[in-house]
């Protein structure tokens, strides 16, 4: 049961941040005491804010640097090491005098598949073992589904445990896969191949709609859903241990300055804590940080992709209902790994989208316009002629796969989903494997709250699940692909049809993807055709389509660790990578009144794809959470 | 005194919305729905005048589906103390509403009604104006500034007129209907929105209030504005007075 605590009374904090450089490889950064950023506080007068003004976060250095040399390097699973203390660092908790608090017993962030199956699990384990506990989910978009976007072609493993009624509790998942092809593209042709996945008893669907309908079963089995609202920062008590979330501050105006309708965030008080955000959630990236939750199982890091994706009404006759088409080759080259795909799913609608790993090399490489002048391919056009575009939108996906899972647990709670990374690489699919992991870590809850277990023991049920088994099956596809396009595909037949997953080895994933970007000297600018209007459309005309919004005047929440970095190093070493991959167009180098080209952030711009957080060469970028309610509107993505 | 406040749920501001394929109206399944920016505006007027102690209780109406309850919700989130929901099978024109709001002004008898201008998904700008005649009440519309008298029973109103700025003296009880200018609706916070479940929505159906629901109006067809044609750059006045006479047929 959660009950209000009114405004808790004024209490000292301790102020001490210390930042302690341990031998290299393992740096701590100390956070600011509520571990958010003090910007909003630059221009308050208030006594007990006032020592925070003039105090600067420390970071740390935003990459883990690649040591694991070993050829056959094993993820054994019983290797872990327990959580180390954190050595030296004096932590500071948040206990601002004029938060409110609210206390639940199990709070999630996201309510994306991980977060919803994980409160609907820990619900029905409450109704069968006739316990009452509640459940909190917060989510960032205005209303549950509007951040969602994927693919998607639907394996309903997790879903048929989770609520095995779907079908008659009419969830929308109505189009099983009719067809399944597989092509590579040259400029001008399309050369079928043999079909690499197996679809059957797969569904096309839209992940936005059905995360709508797990929401409202959620609702119904009693989990308290909060759209609109964004879990900017993690609370803590005196001994490190995470208690909960706070949600952002609403109305402070672009110059840090508080509007006429500020509304402080809230404390939202969880025994445990689900972070469940998505791929590169903003703080599971803290909490992998801090609690080093990689290195402890020796994974490596985790690796991208930015998928970009449009629904489309096409014409009734060339609609194909579960039809999939999946591509390779052109328009990408065969040094950049990633593909395209095509889904047809009801109401003559389909879903059509280009997806490229982001350990690229050519810093001009606009993943945006590689997708508009895909849509111009021979075999691909005559589906689109005659359609019109519903909606637009992009996002970040992992595809690190095995070998980067960190550890997920924490003090406190654990990181379930795609914030972990559990995405199946070649089968395109992680949404089952997200759901599971949701469910697993809602089944530890339930026990560690109802019997006094431990949450650790999360990590053994995932290790001891069908995700672990089929993450390391697909292990080798991926990093396969470090050595080109070609001995990629070689390699990936070996494993597929040969190997059937029982290689003896386990491959490496390359450099992380912000170090892959080479300087802009090394290759030449990208020229792009213009859009046509019909086909192709311009980042503007797409961004329309995204419903995407926020409120002008609020801090960018997109942070620059060093607001020089931009100037000395992006524009003239990479030509500025950012206002080529962004699909938002959110940086813009202009000219100032000197005629020297400045970054531009147009952060009301911004999609949420959180590319910039991965693939900024100097991890300059920091994609912080903005009020919530803000963001794109998906409906059908 | 009682303030009674008229909020619709309408489609986000910030979805790009289109025409259904059959022409009969905008593509409303599956769009994020919110509620009515002026109603919001409306409503944290009213708000206000209750914070600043001039006012009892805040009562918040919506008609339509059930689905209009979610914008009750967030009403009560915002801060209203009561909602009242009127249960409505289909779209309701501006002058059904009007006839809805009187009964339940002659049930609740609030000293002030507040509406926002108009409804973005149909920008008619009628129902505020109506009741008023309805009601034979003073209307101040396109508030841009409300100051209430409480002593007087008097509400000052400045309105946003074409030729600059209009202010009225009201006598109570009034209509307003608000204008974007009047002031930055609060947000709902987290502890307001749990709080407001408990708060009470009443249900009433049209029957019970004896109102007939018949529309006077059938939209005949839905469409999309012609797209922007490219300007023609013309080479002299003979030129233009002959298009404008057989193209354009304006002259």
């Amino acid at each position: 049961m959660h009950r209000f605590l009114s405004i808790s009374s004024k209490s000292t904090f301790l102020r001490n941040r210390k930042q302690l450089h341990l031998p290299f490889t393992c740096p701590i950064s100390c956070a600011t005491p509520n571990g958010h950023s003090c910007f909003h506080y630059l221009n308050q007068k208030s006594a007990s804010l006032g020592s925070r003004i003039g105090l600067h976060r420390l970071f740390s250095s935003g990459y883990f640097p690649n040591r694991f040399n070993l050829r056959e390097h094993e993820r054994d699973g019983n290797g872990f090491l327990r959580l180390k203390g954190l050595v030296g660092e004096v932590r500071s908790f948040s206990s601002e005098a004029d938060r409110e608090s609210i206390e639940y017993d199990v709070v999630i962030v996201g309510a994306g598949p991980a977060g919803l199956s994980a409160a609907i699990r820990f619900k029905q384990l409450c109704q069968e073992k006739n316990a009452d506990f509640s459940v909190c989910v917060v989510e960032k978009g205005a209303e549950v589904g509007a951040h969602i976007i994927s693919g998607n072609v639907f394996e309903p493993r997790a879903l048929n445990e989770l609520l095995p009624q779907w079908k008659q509790e009419e969830a929308p998942i109505n189009v099983p896969v009719s067809s399944d092809k597989f092509w590579f593209l040259t400029k001008d042709r399309a050369i079928s191949l043999p079909c690499p996945f197996n679809n059957k008893g797969n569904y096309v669907i839209s992940l936005s709609q059905l995360v709508r309908w797990m929401g409202v079963k959620a609702e119904e089995l009693g989990v308290e859903i909060y759209p609109g609202f964004a879990a900017s920062e993690i609370l803590y008590d005196a001994e490190n241990k995470v208690i909960g979330i706070g949600t952002n501050d609403m109305g402070i105006a672009k110059d840090g300055s508080k509007k006429e309708n500020f509304q402080r965030g809230v404390a939202l008080k969880g025994r445990i804590t689900l972070l469940a955000e998505g791929c590169r959630g903003s703080l599971s990236q803290k909490m992998m940080k801090k609690y080093k939750l990689r290195e402890n199982v020796q994974a490596q890091h985790q690796t991208y992709a930015l998928g970009i994706k449009e629904v489309w009404e096409i014409d009734e006759n060339k609609h194909k209902p579960g039809a999939v088409l999946h591509t390779l080759g052109w328009p990408l080259d065969s040094k950049t790994y990633g593909g395209s795909f095509v889904y047809h799913m009801q109401d003559r609608q389909i879903s059509i989208g280009l997806v490229v790993a982001l350990n690229y090399h050519n810093p001009f490489l606009n993943p945006y316009e590689e997708f508009q002048k895909l849509k111009h391919h021979p075999s691909i056009r005559p589906l689109l002629e005659g359609g019109t575009v519903l909606q637009y939108g992009a996002r970040t996906l992992n595809e690190g796969g095995f070998q980067s899972v960190p550890y997920p647990v924490f003090p406190g709670g654990a990181i379930i989903g795609c914030s972990a990374g559990f995405l199946n690489v070649p089968k395109i699919k992680g949404t089952h494997t997200a759901m599971k992991s949701g469910m697993l870590a809602a089944e530890t809850t339930f026990g560690v709250l109802h019997e006094g277990s431990n949450m650790e023991a999360y990590w053994d049920a995932l290790r001891d699940s069908w995700v672990w088994e089929e993450l390391h099956k697909a292990r080798n596809y991926r990093p396969a692909f470090e050595y080109g396009l070609f001995p990629g595909l070689a390699i990936s037949a070996l494993e597929h049809y040969v190997l059937k997953g029982k290689s003896p080895f386990t491959l490496k994933h390359g450099k992380p993807d912000h170090e892959a970007t080479n300087v802009a000297r090394l290759h030449s600018p990208i020229q792009y055709p213009k859009p046509d209007g019909i086909l192709s459309f311009d980042v503007p005309t797409s961004l329309h389509r995204s419903n995407t919004n926020h409120d002008h005047d609020q801090p960018a929440h997109l942070r620059l660790r060093d607001p020089n970095i931009p100037a000395n190093v992006n524009l003239p070493e990479y030509a500025g990578p950012e206002s080529h991959y962004c699909p938002a167009r959110v940086y813009e180098y202009v000219p100032d009144e000197k005629n020297h080209l400045k970054l531009q952030i147009n952060a009301q711009n911004c999609l949420h794809c959180k590319a910039c957080d991965i693939k900024d060469p100097k991890q300059n970028i920091e994609w912080t959470v903005p009020e919530g309610g803000g963001g794109p509107g998906y409906s059908v993505m | 005194m009682k303030i009674m406040v008229a909020v619709k749920r309408v489609v986000d501001y910030a979805v790009k919305i289109r025409v259904k394929p059959d022409k009969s109206g905008v593509e409303t399944q599956n769009v994020k729905m919110s509620m009515n920016p002026f109603c919001e505006i409306a409503l944290e007027e009213a708000l206000r005048i209750k914070e600043a102690g001039l006012a009892k209780e805040v009562v918040a109406v919506s008609m339509g589906l059930a689905n209009c309850v979610d914008t009750l919700r967030t009403s009560l989130a915002m801060g209203a103390d009561r909602g009242i929901h009127v249960e409505a099978a289909r779209e309701l024109i501006p002058l059904t509403v009007a006839k809805i709001l009187k009964k339940l002004v002659g049930v609740e008898n609030p000293g002030l009604l507040i509406l926002g201008k108009q409804a973005i998904d149909d920008d008619c700008n009628q129902t505020g104006q109506m009741i008023a005649g309805l009601l034979g009440w003073p209307q101040g519309t396109f508030a841009s500034k409300v100051v209430l008298d409480k002593e007087k029973q008097v509400v000052t109103v400045d309105r946003e007129v074409d030729g600059g700025l209009e202010t009225l003296c009201l006598d109570l009880p009034a209509v307003i209907t608000t204008d974007l200018r009047l002031n930055q609706p609060r947000y709902a916070t987290l502890p307001n929105i749990m709080k407001a479940k408990s708060k009470p929505i009443k249900k009433y159906t049209p029957e019970e209030l004896n109102v007939e629901i018949k529309s006077d109006l059938e939209v005949v067809q839905v469409t999309e504005p012609p797209k922007r044609k490219a300007g023609v750059i013309l080479s002299s006045v003979d030129e233009l007075i002959d298009k404008l006479r057989n193209e354009a047929h304006v002259i």
